[in-house]
């Protein structure tokens, strides 16, 4: 029943950005790739009608199909775990590009202090500044040994943006393209920062503000600021994703294979090394056996895991004992802020995906948490990504949520209202973590994977501390009335927060620690490599896939490097 | 020059027709064409040389999953009270909202085709989400019946016979989920309703509603525009004139 094809030197489970970096480069390289992608062929001429907020943000037209396959979730490990029914927490992608295709384009690099976490965090604090009920750790790789990987993923993508953040790490090169243009709403943020001692800087943007030839020849536009931007593809070509840039180089060296509509369901393993993987091509329901000298997983944290997971590679993690380190580390992001109501109208409805200003100074280690309760911060931004009227419906709290106030209220606050927010950084807890689930599965009768997660005291702390800055920020601003968003207790996996999930399959410098080494090699599986965010052996304060785009570019490096010696890497 | 007069005495025939459903009718609050008809009167602030695209648009309306009126109008006069017509503009119903939802409800929307829908089945904590085994269409069209037997209940009437205020107090006992439902909660099927009206409102006309861009213009939404770069950088509001999609082809 189950055909086997011929071999092939690497296999990706998906093809977004990670899938996509690790094909141009092993196909430059010289490499045959296969990259098997469930989802469908699409590019910039299917986004000539995307400006439909209803179809592409509410309904989520380029996003996963739940039907086939979700997670389930549960805040504690006392409830029972039920299936995400529909999408609502966090937006997983489908189709060429993943969520590539639909991202902002807010592109970082994580901050020295991220990488070297616990050391620098006891250094300063001492060994008991969380309880240990958190699980803080080294990443196995110093932000200076990932920095010539953070510039490649730059200059591929053509990243606009400005050097003049005086808390992040050094940079070997300025941004290859000037920061987006600075609007009104952005200026009212800056004089504010500014006036309260703070360093405001452009965000550096996947969204270009210029036209732009990669080092790979790949062409990006420049940013027509539509407005249409997060969840929508770009009809311009402007807004970098894998399907502009890394899929097109790899094709174009004629090694490079994607096979749509197949979704593998299981890593094929034989002694310390894998085989291959076997998959089902979703229209016809055939199965099929891949084999490859190297399997990369790059199929987003969660099917990273369950992939592991399902094919009985590496330890689980269990929370009763502490042992294993699959599933471990899952952390999430929460984000606090502050809501602005002005008398003068602004022209929120304009923008772009990651046109914004924003300050890291309370992001990291910038500022001192002697006296505070939590370690880390976020970045706090003002973004003008484009309001929608579906989505952005604001009222002063206690108004009723539908009626005549309501409506008035809505329509009149549309541009009167801008919001200064901050992506808090998520540290692991021994309670929040990735198992399978033992009741639900999916279309091919895999298991789901289960998820387990709640907020920790650390995150209510670091809420309550941020919002209050930002809250300041805004009254800066001149808003008439500032609200600060309210403290969090249970997460809740309906209303839209933030795609940025990490862990489940965490680097390190030792086996006992995580799942890959700092090539992102598989320490139990040689030939096996695993690439995205699931390797953030906690979540930063800031967006993940500048840091995901350096990370697959090391795996690349060590794939390429694995082809030619064998054997482990470190 | 033939398809104007056409569109002339379509023109007409939609006014005779909308009157004389109207008269069947007899709503406290008018529904679909009529509501339609009353925004376009000549009083209506929106009244614009675009009216005649609006007709047409109008005209090609239709229920493809309520079968009959009396349920249709209910949920037409469910979502005026969410979103109602005032002096910024047009409510849900002259904004084409219910036949937005009700064609919504033909769909992929209706069937939950994108949606995780194996059983077991378990009701959840709230943080967990929606765990109903039912589709919104089938909760859609329980929710209606029990939207009449509530006016019934509480008022002896019809719910789209019954006062505005009243049909606030049942859709308020929902909201609070005070309505007892099978396989769903009252609260549940509030927020639904809720969220579709306002989908309804502001969606691309091409959705059968925002009804001649009239939610996009009380918001100051301009829809549709190619792009922002040549006005960006202006510290000035911009007031621009709504585009939908459909404007493309
Ligand atoms: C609305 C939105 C906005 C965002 N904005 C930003 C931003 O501004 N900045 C930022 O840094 N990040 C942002 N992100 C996150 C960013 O998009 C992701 O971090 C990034 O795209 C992840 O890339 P990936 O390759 O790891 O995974 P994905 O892009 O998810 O790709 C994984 C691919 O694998 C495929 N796949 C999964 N399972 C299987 C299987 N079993 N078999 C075959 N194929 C499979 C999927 O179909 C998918 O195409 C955003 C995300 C969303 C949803
Ligand atoms: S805002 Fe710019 S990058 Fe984003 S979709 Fe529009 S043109 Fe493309």
């Amino acid at each position: 029943m189950v055909k086997t094809l011929p071999k092939v030197d690497v296999v990706t489970v998906g093809v977004g950005w990670t899938g996509g970096i690790i094909a141009a480069e092993c196909t430059k390289a010289g490499l045959k790739v296969v990259g098997l992608e469930r989802g469908q062929e699409r590019g910039t001429e299917d986004f000539s009608m995307v400006h439909d907020e209803y179809r592409y943000a509410i309904r989520y037209e380029l996003m996963q199909n739940l039907s086939k396959e979700t997670i389930t979730f549960r805040n504690n490990r006392k409830m029972p775990a039920l299936p995400m029914r529909q999408m609502g927490s966090f937006l997983l992608g489908e189709g060429l590009g993943g969520s590539g295709t639909h991202w902002n384009g807010q592109t970082w690099r994580f901050l020295p202090y991220d990488f070297q976490i616990k050391t620098m965090t006891e250094k300063k604090y001492g060994p008991n500044k969380l309880s240990n009920d958190y699980i803080l750790q080294d990443w196995g790789l110093t932000y200076d040994q990932l920095e010539p990987y953070f510039d490649k993923f730059e200059k591929t993508a053509g990243i606009s943006g400005e050097n003049n953040n005086p808390h992040w790490g050094e940079r070997s090169s300025d941004y290859p393209t000037p920061p987006m243009k600075k609007t009104h709403i952005l200026k009212k943020f800056e004089s504010a920062a500014t006036k309260l001692g703070y360093h405001p800087f452009m965000m550096p943007s996947a969204n270009l503000s210029e036209p732009y030839t990669n080092p790979d020849g790949a062409q990006i536009n420049a940013c027509q600021y539509c407005g249409f931007c997060e969840r929508f593809g770009c009809e311009y070509g402007a807004k970098t994703s894998p399907e502009v840039t890394v899929v097109p180089t790899a094709r174009k060296t004629g090694k490079f294979d994607v096979r749509f509509h197949a979704n593998v369901v299981e890593v094929l393993k034989s002694g310390n090394k894998v085989t291959g993987v076997r998959y089902v091509d979703t229209l016809t329901g055939e199965e099929f056996i891949q084999p490859a000298e190297v399997v990369v997983l790059t199929s987003y944290v969660f099917n990273n895991t369950k992939l592991l997971m399902v094919s009985k590679i590496g330890e689980q993690y269990n929370p009763d004992t502490g042992k294993g380190t699959l599933g471990r580390n899952y952390c999430y992001q929460i984000l606090p802020g502050a809501t602005g109501f002005f008398d003068d109208q602004y022209n929120t409805f304009m923008g772009a995906g990651a046109l914004g200003m924003a300050i890291d100074d309370f992001n990291g280690d910038s500022f001192d948490h002697s006296n505070l309760d939590f370690i880390h911060g976020g970045n706090i931004s003002i973004t003008q990504t484009g309001s929608r009227p579906i989505a952005s419906n604001v009222a002063l709290p206690d108004t009723p949520t539908w009626g005549a106030e309501f409506k008035k209220q809505s329509i009149h606050n549309f541009t009167r209202t801008l919001s200064v927010g901050a992506q808090g950084a998520s540290i692991s807890h021994k309670e929040n973590y990735l198992s399978l689930d033992g009741t639900y599965k999916d279309a091919y009768g895999v298991p789901l994977l289960q998820l387990t997660y709640n907020f920790t005291k650390q995150d209510i702390a670091l809420h309550k501390f941020i919002s209050e800055k930002s809250g300041e920020i805004m009254k800066e601003m001149g808003a008439k009335t500032v609200v600060n968003r309210g403290a969090i207790d249970q997460y809740d996996i309906v209303p839209y927060q933030t795609t940025h999930n990490t862990g489940g399959t965490v680097m390190s410098l030792t086996p006992e620690e995580g799942v890959v080494n700092n090539y992102l090699q598989h320490w139990d599986a040689e030939n096996l490599f695993v690439v995205g965010a699931g390797n953030f052996a906690h979540n930063g304060g800031y967006n993940p896939t500048g840091t995901v785009g350096a990370l697959a570019y090391r795996a690349a490096e060590g794939v390429i490097k694995y082809s030619k010696t064998s054997g482990s890497l470190v | 020059m033939a398809k104007k007069t056409k569109n002339f005495s379509r023109r007409d025939f939609l006014k005779t027709s909308g009157v004389a459903t109207g008269a069947l009718i007899g709503g406290s609050l008018l529904g679909g064409l009529i509501g339609y008809n009353a925004n376009n009167s000549k009083t209506s602030p929106t009244e614009t040389k675009s009216g005649e695209h609006k007709q047409e648009a109008a005209l090609n309306k239709g229920r493809m999953f309520f079968t009959n009126d009396r349920e249709f109008q209910i949920l037409a006069n469910a979502t005026e009270r969410i979103f109602p017509k005032d002096d910024l503009g047009p409510g849900a119903i002259d904004l084409g909202v219910p036949y937005f939802i009700d064609n919504q409800l033909a769909g992929q929307y209706g069937s939950n085709s994108k949606e995780y829908m194996q059983g077991p089945f378990a009701s959840g904590a709230p943080t967990q989400g929606y765990q109903s085994n039912l589709t919104r269409a089938e909760i859609f069209k329980q929710a209606v019946a029990k939207l009449e037997s509530e006016a019934q209940t509480r008022f002896k009437n019809g719910f789209s016979k019954i006062e505005a205020e009243q049909m606030d107090e049942i859709l308020t006992a929902f909201q609070k989920d005070e309505v007892p439902m099978k396989g769903v909660s009252s609260a549940f099927f509030f927020r639904l309703l809720r969220a579709a009206t306002l989908e309804g409102a502001y969606a691309d006309p091409i959705y059968n509603g925002n009804n001649n861009m009239d939610g996009w213009r009380m918001k100051g939404f301009p829809g549709h525009q190619a792009a922002y770069i040549n006005v960006i950088e202006s510290d000035e509001f911009q007031k621009i004139e709504p585009k939908s999609i459909g404007s493309m082809h």
